[in-house]
């Protein structure tokens, strides 16, 4: 599996073959709150880029969720939907969100590593 | 302008706030636990809420004070008895609501509690009102602490001993620590609890007393899920100037011995409304699953008419799902009534319901 890349709307995603693995940062979820609704995108449906692909909703308020690439929806993980709590519990692991047959690779390389990552979110939550 | 800190701010911070803006002031919007673990905790155990950003008006007076407040407000407060609070509303001649408030009969005259950003309006429409007969004190000396969930009566009385015998909706002065507090029976939980007026210098010793006997402190986010599943109606969202009590479903509120007469701001409005019925009323939504219909929210009837708007809508989390209040025509207010929220661009189905969503604690009859 390659390394962990982030995006600037606090998306974390992984790679293995063509399959991309996205879902949402510790610190976002540490910014949203207690998750208590989560909606994904369909699968089978194609996703742009910095496009919407879902949204979670905190107790205080609604927010959407990116796609850091571009891609065919292949699966998605429903129990989070079922559970939104999941997500808060483990952001980073078992509560990603969706899973996209990507089509172009060079996109990842645009997303930032761990590290620019935690100085992006320190800089910008402060 | 600057913001305003109430005198708590620091103990705040001490104890890992997340703050926000509200009415003014810097307030604790949630501490390090969250909003589901703080609703839950007030629930079962003893939450503290710092509200010292309401207003705390005092008018001093006598039985011509008495006179005055009821061409005012819509409450028999002759037979009101000393020690005891009503649940009520400033108004225009429409009947439009300027705030909701609790006024309380004191000894020397009257104790009203404001919403944070009405209160110096309020404080102005009052003043005109009565003119400079009455002396009136928004007092910004004192902070305003409730204390609120089951373990509550105990932790206080341990503090302030004879407060386990005030009855919901009743207050008094009580000596505590060479210092003179006014407590109140009451709260916007849904659960028994208190309101404590208390001096500024001594709220931080007072509310660190609370924590050392296990309770704990709750943010907004946890007062606005508490209050939206006992079926409050909070100013702003439920109550503006354009809603009348009657559509806000609030007719318990208005003293029956004062609809045969009037003589109060806004009676012909209520008088009317109460006859005729209002247009558009208040109503409990249940949306289906767990689709979140948050203030702003459409609602349609199933020929995609609009009946009406959500006002206020979250995640409950004592009631495990989501929860709404808006306004709905008439006709669409029946309990199980079907209806459409649009959210996101799709009309997703939900019904009328009863409410509240959570059954009241209140502590009655114990003196």
């Amino acid at each position: 599996m390659s390394e962990v890349k982030f995006s600037k709307e606090h998306e974390w995603i992984t790679l293995e073959g063509d399959i991309a693995t996205i879902g949402i940062t510790k610190h976002a979820t540490e910014m949203l709150g207690d998750i208590v609704f989560a909606e994904l995108p369909e699968k089978g449906s194609n996703v742009e880029k910095d496009g919407t692909a879902g949204v979670v909703e905190s107790t205080k308020a609604a927010s959407d969720v990116y796609t850091p690439v571009s891609g065919e929806v292949v699966d998605t993980n429903q129990s989070i939907v079922d559970d939104p709590a999941k997500i808060n519990e483990d952001p980073e692991g078992g509560a990603w969100f969706f899973k996209l047959k990507i089509k172009d690779t060079t996109e990842l390389d645009t997303l930032m590593n761990k590290e620019e990552y935690d100085k992006f979110a320190k800089e910008t939550s402060s | 302008m600057e913001i305003k800190k109430t005198s708590l701010n620091k103990l705040h911070q001490n104890n890992n706030a997340k703050f926000v803006e509200f009415a003014g002031y810097e307030m604790p919007i949630q501490y390090s636990k969250g909003i589901i673990e703080e609703h839950k905790f007030t629930r079962s155990n003893s939450g503290i809420f710092d509200v010292s950003h309401m207003g705390q008006l005092f008018i001093y007076g006598d039985e011509s004070l008495t006179e005055e407040l009821e061409k005012i407000f819509p409450l028999d407060l002759k037979n009101l008895k000393q020690n005891c609070s009503k649940y009520s509303f400033l108004m225009n001649e429409d009947a439009g609501i300027y705030d909701d408030l609790i006024i309380t009969k004191i000894n020397e005259g009257y104790l009203i509690i404001l919403n944070a950003a009405c209160k110096d309006k309020d404080f102005e429409i009052l003043s005109n009102l009565l003119g400079s007969k009455f002396k009136m004190n928004l007092d910004n000396n004192r902070s305003l602490i409730a204390i609120q969930g089951p373990k509550s009566v105990e932790i206080l009385n341990s503090v302030i001993n004879g407060v386990d015998k005030l009855n919901f909706m009743t207050g008094n002065w009580f000596d505590s620590d060479n210092q003179r507090l006014f407590v109140t029976r009451s709260g916007y939980t849904g659960e028994d609890g208190f309101e404590i007026s208390i001096s500024n210098d001594n709220a931080e010793k007072f509310v660190e007393n609370l924590i050392g006997k296990g309770a704990q402190l709750i943010g907004l986010g946890a007062r606005d899920t508490l209050r939206l599943e006992a079926g409050l109606c909070l100013y702003g969202h439920e109550l503006d100037i354009n809603k009348t009590p009657v559509e806000a479903n609030l007719r318990w509120a208005i003293s029956k011995s004062r609809l045969s007469n009037g003589g109060f701001i806004g009676s012909k409005k209520i008088m009317n409304q109460m006859q005729d019925g209002a247009s558009q009323i208040r109503v409990g939504i249940k949306p289906e699953g767990r689709l979140i219909a948050r203030e702003k929210t459409k609602i349609f009837d199933d020929t995609d008419k609009q009946i009406g708007e959500i006002t206020s809508g979250t995640f409950g989390p004592s009631v495990n799902g989501p929860i709404a209040m808006g306004y709905v025509d008439k006709e669409f207010s029946k309990v199980d009534t079907k209806i459409l929220l649009e959210v996101r661009g799709k009309k997703h189905p939900a019904s009328v319901c009863g409410l509240p969503f959570y059954k009241k604690n209140y502590v009655k009859g114990v003196n």
